[in-house]
């Protein structure tokens, strides 16, 4: 089968790539775009590691089809920071000790701006079920939910 | 950050700052070079039976196949045994002996591709009846699939019989996978005559180096192991990662091109070893008070098809069937039984979370019979100081601070006025009760196998300053090398900053230590520091030829060198070292004293000391849906004099979510035909966010140092805390309990899934 060009905009970028009809916008990112700041964890969308941005809503990009993304925007990990400039959350997550082995973390603070971006003043119950698609073995999440909490106080506190 | 990230302060992980934008490479961000092939294995789908023939053929047609990697392409030994016992073939030759058990490997060129072409393979076996049990094992009398161990001390038979009380009971412990969120991978990538480059997600390069050497046929000088960072291990990436370095080596090898492997997550879940699952059957006396006076007990565990670390994985579990209690009289005995399924292996705490739940379980089951408070019968039962004071092994502990730990949590988690108000509300009668409890844990700290308690560094200084530092340990999100960069930098008396951590890798450090048993710290700080020690000793040495008999004592602090009443700049003295040719390079090295091991005898000092915790938890449950939720946890905990306390309160955090996941909602669940049927996140349940405790407060006991000459005489925190989640385990006990009001201790095994818990209220209601 022929492969499927794309064009699409990443991360405010416009980018065009050629796909497989079955690979995953995961795959895409990961393997065509050298985008590998999203990852992998089960690739059946159960995880969250993979979490992207597309069009506004938080998606698993392993759930999504490359050639999906035609004429879309995707956000991704890579644009979060503005150049060297972090954004708020993940300088939580470096101060509060947020993360571990890190694999897990991309995903999660993807889905993190995204909630403070519906709610910048969410309650620690719902931090703990918006991050509920998000799996880390590694945490045991209290300092996850803390960053986020304490990120939306700070951000709230700047506007 | 404290001043200049040394020891004692919460210095931020090495790699915070890649890991939050997305550019922190694991094994398969590498880039891959052009022509890489992808390997993906083909399995077995029975869990016993005799392998007639393969018919590669459709396989061979298929789109993007380049071949196909069976046990005849095997140079080498096919064997990837981690203690060398010659049952666990890279590919089996006759037998098939476990479910989802690897029978060859096929290379195309994307892993797609190769994924589906492994589909195709016909493989034709005759069935044969599997064992797939522990007591199903036990029942047919073996095998063992390695030699079991016995630990005694006085006269457990006679004990028994004095005893006032005595009371028998079972308990089925289940495993647990490690989910780690990066699976299993190996890059390799061959040289020039016979080498081989594996980039590999592993706990143990060093064994992965001699194994993929093995198999390969070649010495182990032509294999470099490299691993920069792995996404979890928890164990699971010790001796597990065996299987891909070898099968991408050997492809490799075949087809002249780097191969990648990377099994999806549900081949990773089927084809990889898990936590032991254990069957216990233990008999206990006790007097009046509910002081014990003698324990009985066999732990058996489902080892799978081979040994891999079975052995020291059951010993752990006897290791560890005291927890925190002195038994004046014991007998405790192992069953590692054979059986059709996976090899299990490591997994965080080593068989030692077995064994406690199971001494825990036994502590409930007195204060049930006695009708007291389970919390005084563990206070009745601890280890004394000075008396009361050896274990099972012999071994006596010097270093008890049990006792106070749990005090301290007794007040301030203010145990004893919530469970009276707990139980006045259950008392009422509703649909949801509540439970709580108090749970201790003491930890012995080393490799039981003496041998491995040894590590190695290589520190570079460079002309300019800047310090490269490389030790033996693996980095999985533990902050290891975070921590060993901080000893590195306090040494010299230098910024955090100036010390650049980099991967493991054989060619540096060789003949390394699996970087498990939470020892990572002890070991690999321990030689960081000698090797520094050794460039410092140097650098006084040369200042003092330079300047005089007053800088014999050079003092290294604040990012200044100060000699005599002088002061120079770090940098400064370092260029000036140099050019009068001091050798700034030095290969440190430690091995742990004191500890020996007779496991013939069952006696010796297998630990060099004990880390201690409790926990304080209180659940909910709904006696309808068997639903649980956990309130509250407290939780103190020991690591010595603290080297990262943000890093150790991370490892306290998450052994505590970890261990309260086994224990209620990680169900591993194999059908009659030995099929794993939870192998995947969809349907095998980690602790979400959601499920962590809606008040959680983790103290470390900041008073505690270890009185054994540790690195800083700080103490290992990998493993310990895990156990601290048997607390949920025993709080859903207390909750269930009351709907019989408490006469009855719930025979509850684990995991406390909801419907367990649900059956468990049902079998108490009756």
């Amino acid at each position: 089968m022929s492969r499927i060009h794309v064009t699409t905009t990443i991360n405010g970028d416009e980018t065009e790539y050629l796909c497989e009809p079955q690979d995953t916008l995961l795959d895409v990112l990961r393997d065509e775009l050298d985008l590998t700041g999203s990852k992998e964890g089960c690739a059946s969308g159960d995880c969250g590691a993979c979490s992207v941005m597309l069009d506004g809503r938080l998606v698993c990009s392993c759930l999504v089809l490359g050639a999906e993304a035609e004429g879309r925007a995707v956000e991704t990990i890579e644009g979060m920071a503005s150049g060297e400039e972090l954004h708020p959350l993940q300088q939580a997550f470096i101060d509060k000790a947020a993360l571990q082995c890190g694999i897990c973390t991309p995903g999660i603070l993807v889905a993190a701006k995204d909630l403070l971006e519906r709610n910048p003043d969410p309650t620690e119950e719902e931090v703990r079920y918006w991050l509920a698609g998000n799996l880390c073995r590694c945490t045991g999440y209290d300092k996850i939910i803390r960053a986020v909490l304490d990120t939306a106080a700070d951000m709230r506190g700047a506007a | 950050m404290g001043k200049l990230g040394h020891t004692g302060t919460p210095a931020p992980h090495d790699s915070a700052i890649k890991q939050v934008t997305g550019r922190a490479d694991y094994t398969d961000d590498i880039p891959e070079p052009i022509g890489t092939l992808h390997a993906y294995l083909g399995c077995a789908e029975v869990a016993r039976g005799r392998i007639e023939g393969m018919d590669l053929s459709g396989v061979l047609a298929a789109e993007g196949v380049v071949g196909v990697i069976t046990h005849e392409d095997i140079t080498g030994h096919n064997d990837i045994s981690a203690v060398h016992a010659d049952d666990e073939p890279v590919f089996p030759v006759s037998e098939v002996e476990f479910h989802g058990q690897p029978l060859c490997a096929v290379v195309a060129t994307s892993r797609d591709l190769a994924r589906r072409a492994a589909e195709l393979a016909k493989i034709e076996i005759t069935p044969l009846e599997p064992v797939l049990t522990t007591r199903e094992a036990l029942a047919a009398g073996g095998p063992d699939v390695t030699a079991p161990l016995k630990l005694e001390r006085g006269d457990a038979a006679e004990g028994l019989k004095s005893a006032q009380h005595r009371l028998a009971g079972q308990m089925e412990i289940g495993g647990q996978d490690h989910m780690y969120l990066e699976g299993q991978i190996a890059f390799a990538m061959p040289g020039e005559d016979d080498d081989m480059v594996i980039h590999a997600s592993t706990q143990h390069p060093t064994e992965a180096q001699m194994i993929a050497a093995q198999v390969l046929g070649v010495p182990a000088n032509a294999v470099v192991v490299n691993v920069r960072r792995m996404g979890g291990g928890f164990g699971g990436k010790e001796s597990q990662m065996n299987l891909f370095c070898c099968v991408a080596a050997l492809a490799a090898r075949k087809f002249g091109q780097a191969v990648k492997i990377r099994p999806d997550r549900d081949q990773d879940m089927t084809a990889t070893g898990k936590r032991h699952d254990f069957s216990a059957d233990y008999e206990v006396g006790f007097d009046g008070e509910g002081r014990i006076t003698a324990v009985e007990a066999q732990l058996a565990a489902r080892c799978g098809f081979a040994a891999d670390l079975s052995g020291p994985v059951t010993d752990r579990a006897l290791f560890h069937a005291d927890n925190a209690y002195y038994y004046p009289n014991v007998r405790l005995t192992s069953r590692p039984m054979k059986t059709n399924t996976v090899s299990n292996t490591a997994f965080r705490g080593f068989g030692g979370p077995q064994g406690v739940i199971m001494a825990e379980r036994m502590m409930e089951e007195i204060a049930y019979k006695l009708g007291k408070d389970p919390l005084d019968i563990r206070k009745a039962n601890f280890y004394g100081v000075g008396e009361r004071d050896v274990t099972p092994y012999h071994q006596t502990v010097e270093d008890n601070i049990i006792a106070r730990v749990v005090e301290e949590l007794e007040e301030s988690s203010d145990y004893r006025a919530r469970r009276d108000a707990i139980m006045a509300e259950n008392a009422k009668g509703g649909i949801l009760r509540r439970g709580i409890a108090l749970t201790p844990v003491k930890f012995g700290i080393s490799f039981t196998a003496t041998w491995y308690n040894q590590a190695g560094c290589l520190l570079h200084v460079y002309k300019d300053g800047s310090i490269m530092l490389n030790h033996g340990g693996t980095e999985m999100g533990q902050g290891l090398n975070t921590k060993v960069a901080q000893v590195v930098a306090e040494a010299f008396g230098v910024d955090l900053e100036l010390v650049k951590i980099t991967k493991t890798t054989t060619e540096k450090v060789p003949n390394t230590s699996a970087t498990a048993a939470s020892s990572g710290s002890d070991l690999n700080g321990m030689a960081a520091l000698d090797a520094a020690e050794q460039i410092k000793a140097r650098l006084v040495a040369h200042a003092a030829e330079k300047w005089g008999d007053v800088c014999n004592d050079v003092q290294f602090a604040d990012g200044k060198v100060l000699c005599g009443g002088e002061e120079f700049g770090w940098r400064e003295f370092i260029a000036q070292a140099y050019a009068d040719r001091v050798q700034l390079s030095a290969a440190g090295f430690y091995k742990t004293p004191k500890i020996h091991w007779d496991r013939a005898k069952g006696q010796g000092r297998p630990f060099y000391y004990f880390a201690y915790g409790a926990a304080c938890s209180e659940v909910e449950i709904d006696t309808l849906t068997g639903e649980c939720r956990v309130l509250r946890a407290d939780i103190l905990h020991d690591v010595g004099r603290s080297l990262n306390p943000a890093v150790d309160r991370g490892q306290v955090e998450g052994a505590f979510i970890q261990g309260m996941g086994w224990l209620t909602t990680e169900e591993l669940w194999w059908d009659e035909a030995g099929r794993l049927r939870t192998h995947a996140p969809s349907t095998y349940k980690i602790p979400l966010a959601s499920d962590k405790p809606r008040e959680f407060n983790v103290r470390l006991a900041e008073w505690s140092e270890n009185p054994e000459r540790t690195i800083k005489r700080s103490k290992a925190v990998g493993e310990p805390p895990f156990m601290l989640g048997i607390s949920v385990f025993e709080a859903i006990s207390h909750a269930v309990a009351s709907v019989a009001d408490y006469k009855t201790c719930p025979r509850l095994d684990a995991p406390a899934t909801p419907e367990r818990i649900l059956m468990a209220v049902e079998r108490l209601k009756r």
